[in-house]
Order: structure tokens, then sequence, then C-alpha cells
């Protein structure tokens, strides 16, 4: 069945709004959790967080508790963390290596494949009572895609590889700042809460066209730092580099810049310090024997913002984090960001990593406190969404040339996708 | 075996309470500027990540790992109207209590307390940060200097106190 839609999508008159309600209304969050949650792929963890057997770590996705871990075969898994006797969860610790978790209601006691195997006096069960039945539940899907590992709670969904669409050459662009293709959340999560919809992290993470007044005292900063804020040259650019937004299909969609900002992996800024000069050009000089010119180029001189429909965000910006965002209510979100780099990094490389992660990013960093004062802002002053209804999101619709960073024809391919899967009529 | 002793005759735990209990000021009435004078020429400002508490900050996700420098660009930035994050400015009241010394070395001295700190803003609820925090002051005339500041909030995760965006 059709609803009404929620966005208003004029291609003739060029004007794309959107209906503030879907910022604000317990109906459609309720909806939501059906339609996109119960239906998308959804980041679970990284693989380089269970090093072997046994590691697991237990948390929220999608509102589940579950249980990320190995088992004794090092398979990987994702088990609800509930007891299926009466409910509780089974795994309290937030990380560690276990090979069984043990409810400490009454001692039901499963292995880190999820199978029961132990139920105290289960003599005074019938003969009907089936162990083997009583496993762990487990999302209908659990798949990766090199090394990043999603669930999905619809069994008909199709499989994450085709979900992922032309995200994967973006997943794969930040890899291959590994020389062995092989990248690590490191250790120290930051975890905190917006009061803000959700979807409105999404906007904020590839919206560029926010840079210039959200972050004028980064950009000061960054300046302050010795690196060089040109005004911008081009019609329509906000920022000193050209930027692009890119669609890459199932509601993705990506920045694609070109880095003024420096890069960790292999792009100097006075911020890093001269000692650190000679150092990014081995990492450089590595890119380029191992992927050639254009693909070092594209490695260590573009900077990109990758939104995974509906709520992974992959920044290879200032520095890679990993970072997903759940609703806690129609006005607040959960947000949990972790810093990713190159497994084979040196202690000088991946220190510079985590000192430039932290020049933007995060609840202390020089930017992410305004995106959320922002995002905050727009939450406050939605309360008038009844008389005030409509969010204006035109920018750059109907342009000829392609679409840049700070237009907004990414945000509305979120907001389009989003609307079809909650079932209305564009 | 005598000098340790001597050298732990040189700090009280009252000269360290004024200290703190200054700085403690100083930040709550934004006087940053002064508060920098508290600062050594190679001080450093952390605050681990709340799941990495005893890690180091090379090796380690933190929410701030700040040199000197760092700090001076910090303050800058906190300081400027378009600091949205505390524009207006939040209020802040720490109440710092169980300090310790901890050790002395030569002139440094390693000092624990624990601290409440709320924060207040327009149309916020409040938040309250509680921990310890640790430091290494050196000796200065009849005062110290702040080496190094390491703030270890004891919550699981931020969460609802959100971003640290001013100093705590």
């Amino acid at each position: 069945m059709s609803v009404r839609s929620y966005i208003i999508d004029d291609r003739e008159r060029k004007t794309f709004l959107l209906d503030r309600e879907v910022l604000v209304s317990e109906d459609i969050l309720r909806k939501e959790m059906a339609h996109i949650f119960g239906r998308c792929w959804i980041y679970v963890g990284h693989s380089s967080e269970l090093g072997g057997p046994g590691d697991f770590r237990s948390r929220k996705v999608a509102g589940r508790p579950v249980i990320f871990c190995r088992d004794q075969a090092g398979e990987f898994h994702c088990l609800f963390n509930t007891c299926r006797h009466r409910g509780a969860i089974v795994c309290t610790q937030r990380e560690g290596n276990a090979r069984r978790f043990m409810c400490i209601y009454h001692g039901w006691t499963y292995g880190n494949d999820g199978q029961l195997l132990r139920v105290p006096g289960d003599d005074a069960y019938a003969e009907a009572f089936d162990k083997a039945a009583h496993g762990l539940r487990r999302p209908a899907r659990f798949e990766d895609y090199r090394g990043f590992w999603f669930m999905c709670l619809d069994a008909d969904a199709s499989p994450l590889h085709d979900y992922l669409a032309d995200a994967k050459d973006y997943i794969d662009l930040v890899i291959d700042q590994s020389p062995s293709g092989a990248m690590e959340i490191i250790a120290g999560v930051q975890e905190y809460d917006v009061a803000a919809n959700w979807k409105l992290m999404v906007e904020n993470s590839v919206d560029d066209y926010h840079l210039p007044s959200t972050h004028s005292t980064w950009l000061n900063f960054m300046a302050n730092s010795g690196v060089r804020i040109e005004p911008p040259k081009e019609a329509g650019l906000v920022l000193p580099t050209k930027g692009l937004a890119v669609e890459l299909g199932n509601g993705h969609f990506t920045t694609d810049n070109v880095n003024f900002r420096g890069r960790p992996v292999a792009k100097w800024i006075p911020l890093y310090g001269e000692a650190a000069k000679r150092e990014i050009d081995e990492i450089r000089s590595e890119l380029v024997s191992r992927l050639g010119e254009e693909r070092a180029a594209r490695v260590a001189d573009t900077n990109r913002n990758l939104v995974i429909f509906p709520n992974l965000v992959i920044n290879d910006g200032s520095s890679v984090t990993v970072r997903t965002f759940y609703p806690e209510g129609v006005g607040k979100m959960h947000v949990t960001a972790w810093a990713l780099g190159p497994v084979e990094e040196s202690e000088n490389a991946r220190a510079r990593r985590l000192d430039a992660f932290l020049t933007f990013y995060g609840p202390g960093g020089f930017a992410t406190p305004d995106d959320v004062e922002a995002l905050e802002l727009v939450q406050q002053g939605l309360a008038n969404w009844s008389e005030d209804r409509w969010s204006e999101m035109s920018r750059g619709m109907g342009k000829e040339s392609e679409q840049l960073n700070s237009d907004e024809h990414h945000l509305r391919i979120f907001w389009r996708r989003w609307n079809e899967l909650m079932g209305a009529e564009a | 075996m005598t000098a340790p002793v001597a050298a732990k005759d040189l700090v009280t735990r009252a000269e360290v309470e004024d200290f703190l209990y200054h700085e403690a000021a100083l930040l709550d009435e934004w006087r940053l500027d002064a508060w920098q004078e508290l600062l050594a020429d190679d001080a450093c400002y952390y605050v681990p990540s709340n799941d990495q508490l005893e890690s180091d900050h090379r090796s380690a996700l933190f929410l701030i790992a700040d040199d000197r420098e760092r700090i001076r660009q910090r303050i800058i930035r906190v300081q400027d109207p378009n600091c949205h994050a505390e524009y207006p400015k939040s209020r802040t009241r720490r109440m710092i209590g169980n300090v310790r010394i901890l050790d002395v070395e030569g002139d440094l001295i390693s000092v624990a307390a624990n601290f409440v700190c709320y924060r207040f803003r327009r149309y916020e609820r409040i938040r309250e940060y509680v921990g310890s925090y640790r430091y290494v002051l050196r000796r200065c005339g009849d005062s110290f200097r702040i080496k190094e500041r390491r703030v270890l909030i004891d919550a699981h995760e931020l969460g609802t106190l959100g971003s640290v965006s001013f100093i705590l």
C-alpha cells in the first residue's frame, strides 16, 4: 500500500522539499524500524575487532543487543544477546575472549557459536525439549565485505555484495591505504548522544555546503597551522578545492574531493611537523609502486565522506573514521565512532593518524562539536514544523554540469531512497 | 635514603589544593588566558576515550590529546563566537576533592583529585561530568606549572554528556 510522499521532488521546477514531519514524528520513527532498519543491511563491526577464536564484542546494532564473536574454529558470528530461557542478556562484558556465555539467571550456557551447551537440571524437561533448537537466535543474514560485517533482519534481502553496489569501490579506496590490504579498528571508541533525529547525521556527514559557516574555527586553526586556505576559484564552490557528490546506488553516495586539508596517507601538511615529511614520502612511494601513479593519487590526494544507507559513514578525510548512529527516540541518536588505520602502520604514522583525527573529528575535536550543535539547533527549530513545514534541499538541482559536494544532490539521493523504502509514492 | 623524604617536604597538600582550586576558578570563569599562564611550556592536556583510560594517545583514539600548541589553538577556537558549541558559553561549576599527592620526583609532583563538573547551557539539560584529574605539576618558585593534565571520565561512554567542547 502506498502512502503520501514525504518529499516534493519537482524536477521541472528544480525544487526539492522535505516534509519536516519525518524528523519529529513518533509514528514515522516506528515505521522506520520496520521499513528501514528491518530491511536494510546494518553495520555490526570490523573483523579486526576480533583477533582470534573466542574473541567477542557485545554491542547494540539497530537497537538489538548482539554478540559479535568468533567461535573456536575462528568463524564470525552475530548472535542476539538474549537468553532463550527467559530473555536476559547473556554476555555482560563489553569485550573479551570466552568459550561460553552463561546466563546468570538460571545458568543456561551457550557456546561462542551460539549453541546451547548446558541447561542446569535438564532432567526436569520433557523429552520434546530439544537443546539443539534453543541456541541463541541470530539475525536472518550476516555477511561481510572485506572485513566490514553487516547484519540484515530480512531473510529475503539481496546479498550484501549486491546491496553495497558501487559503494564497494569507495570502500576499496580506503583499504588501498594498507600495503597488505588490511585495515584495523584502532583501540578507543567515541560514543556520544546527539539530541537530533538520526537522519540529520546522514545529511551532515556529506554536506560540504556547511563547512565555511559551521567550521570557520576549524578553517582558522588549519590556517594557523600553516595550511593554505585559498578562496574558491569556481562558481558554486565553497571550499578551496573542488569536490563532487557521487551516487553509488541503493541509496549510497559519497563526496569525492580534491584534498586541501592534509592526509596522514600521504599528503603532508605543516601540522604534521618537518620530521614527518620523510616517512610520508615513503608511504607515498609505496602507494605509487603498488598502485601506480593514478590510483595512488586517488588514495592520497582525495578525501571522501561515504554514506552506506542507512546509517554507516566512513569518512576518509583528516583521518579515517567509521561512524554509525541509531535513533533513541525521534529527537535523539546515539553515535559510535572508531578510527581505522593500516595494520602495518609504524608507531609514528599511527600517532600522526590519531592526532590528525582529533584535529577535526569527535566530541573533543575542532569541528564535530559544532556539527552536533548545528544538528541540535535544527531539532530545536523543528518544534515549529507544523507551521513551517518544508525543508529546502534544491541546491544544484537540475544543473547540467556535475554535482558538487556543496550541492544537495547527495542529500536528495538519501531522501528519495528513504521515501521509497517507507512505501511512499515519489 | 633521606633525599626523597626531603623532596616530599617541599610540597604540601594544602599548597596543591590551593593551586587546583585556583585553576578550577579560572576555568569556570572562562579566564582562559590567565589559565594558560599556569601551563608549562611543554604542557599536555589529555582526555582519553571512556574505554581507554589507561592507554597512550599515540596508540589509542582519545577524545582530546593536545600538546602545548594545540592547547593554544583550542583556546583561540573556544573563545571565538564562531565556536558554536560554546556560544553561548557553557556555564560550568567544578567541585574538586580527595586531592592526593601520589609522588614527588625532583621538581615534578604527581597529583590525583576527584572532580564533578556541572555544565549548563541554554535550552539544555544539566550535564554532570564525573571523574578524576591526574596532574604532573612542576615546582615553579612558590607555585606550580602544569606539565600534564589528564582527565579520566568515569562514565562508560560520553552518552548524554555529548561533547567536550570546553576545557574539562
